[in-house]
């Protein structure tokens, strides 16, 4: 049923994390709406076959994130909070500048050409 | 205390050549508690207490709430057990097996049992001889399972099978734990899959608890850190350290109770730091624990 959640073994990341990467995702994307319920704790170890202390854990990140939040009794939902996807991305957006930055110190770029660069990308992605 | 699934405390057991000693083992319904050990480690005596197939020598044990072995066959109603060296008859088919045990335990659920046989891809109408072992163990969990006990307790129950069959068989413990009233045991060396579904795991190593905790906390705990030292550069203490090697100027350090601020004061050091999975966490446990008894 949540076949769209992938724990892996072998990635190094623990697997809360994963499914907690995996749920931001979604919720970042669009495709978990604010105020859409969550699979329960106990559904979704038992659809990934992994702990349910494991999943426990995912949720109570996402909650102290403010991605989701816990009604008592009443199971978990995509928080209500105006622009959370967006700040989602916005986040997504500093992690790959930060990433793009150090390989062009790595290349030996000067910051014109980085910025070319980046212009350049954005050009190639509008012609398409 | 009495709604603990498994309440042992300082349990003591002793054989010749054998000896468990100061045994606590705690279950809280909705768990499953991953049990590993090395061979002869003690797992199959334990459990073996815990059915009150065997009376310890000192300590008190209580299953869903009945004290063991006094009142056994009032736990055994609601335990299901599943063990890699359990034989069925040979001569009588899987669906003779599945009328008896359904005679016997009122909670049979024929329905849940039929979902199964399909599920495993077996044949009521097959003797148990011809038998695959892969399909043996699937019988017998089948037996077990659907009796819906309150209580599972599996002793090696992926030993020897394909990798297929473990995921099948995984998943319907999983199934079992929807339901938040029902607990499992699972003994195995297989550190993967206790890995994957156990909320604690306990580690025991010759005839004694090693460890026991969440874990998510147990993963959580262990590091091993890889520094380089330049010469001349004095080697940094850390706490916690228990495990080392040195190769020229790479020193790997194997930590129990890990925490980022303990790097802050060596970051220029640090080459690596890794998570470690839980068969490697198992070794280091046990071979320090072995090490710390003289052993």
């Amino acid at each position: 049923m949540y076949s769209g959640i992938h724990i892996s073994q072998t990635d190094e990341r623990p697997m809360y994390l994963q499914i907690l990467e995996q749920i931001r995702q979604r919720i970042a994307a669009g495709d978990w709406p604010a105020g859409k319920e969550l699979p329960s704790i106990r559904a979704l170890a038992a659809g990934l076959a992994v702990s349910v202390i494991t999943v426990k854990r995912a949720y109570l990140d996402l909650e102290s994130e403010g991605v989701i939040v816990t009604r008592h009794g009443k199971g978990s939902f995509v928080a209500d909070v105006n622009g959370l996807a967006g700040e989602l991305q916005e986040e997504r957006l500093t992690e790959h500048l930060t990433a793009a930055a150090q390989l062009a110190r790595g290349l030996g770029l000067t910051d014109d050409d980085l910025a070319a660069r980046l212009r350049r990308a954005k050009r190639d992605l509008e012609k398409k | 205390m009495s709604d603990k699934h498994i309440s042992m405390q300082s349990v003591r057991k002793t054989y010749r050549f054998f000896t468990l000693d100061d045994l606590t083992l705690e279950l809280e319904p909705g768990q499953i508690i991953g049990f590993v050990g090395p061979n002869g480690a003690g797992k199959s005596t334990t459990i073996r207490l815990a059915l009150g197939l065997i009376a310890p020598d000192a300590g008190e044990i209580r299953v869903l709430g009945h004290e063991i072995p006094r009142d056994q066959a009032l736990a055994k109603r609601e335990i299901g057990f599943v063990s890699d060296t359990m034989r069925l008859l040979p001569q009588a088919t899987l669906g003779w097996h599945m009328k008896f045990v359904a005679s016997i335990y009122p909670g049979w659920d024929d329905a849940y049992a039929a979902s199964l046989v399909k599920c495993f891809n077996l044949r009521t109408e097959q003797n148990v001889r011809s038998l695959s072992s892969g399909e043996h163990v699937k019988a017998t969990l089948l037996l077990a399972l659907a009796r819906r006990p309150k209580l599972l307790i599996l002793d090696e129950p992926t030993s020897g099978l394909d990798p297929v069959a473990r995921h099948e068989i995984i998943s319907e413990f999983m199934d079992v734990l929807r339901d938040d009233s029902r607990s499992i045991l699972f003994s195995s060396h297989n550190t993967v899959d206790v890995e994957r579904i156990s909320d604690r795991i306990t580690f025991i190593d010759r005839g004694r608890l090693v460890e026991s905790d969440d874990k998510e906390r147990f993963l959580d705990r262990w590091r091993r850190i890889r520094l380089q030292l330049p010469p001349g550069t004095d080697e940094p203490r850390l706490p916690h350290v228990v495990g080392r090697s040195v190769d020229g100027q790479f020193v790997t350090l194997t930590i129990d109770g890990y925490s980022d601020e303990l790097l802050a004061p060596f970051g220029a050091h640090v080459r690596e730091v890794q998570r470690m999975n839980l068969e490697e966490i198992f070794v280091a446990t046990v071979m320090h624990h072995r090490e710390v008894r003289g052993q």
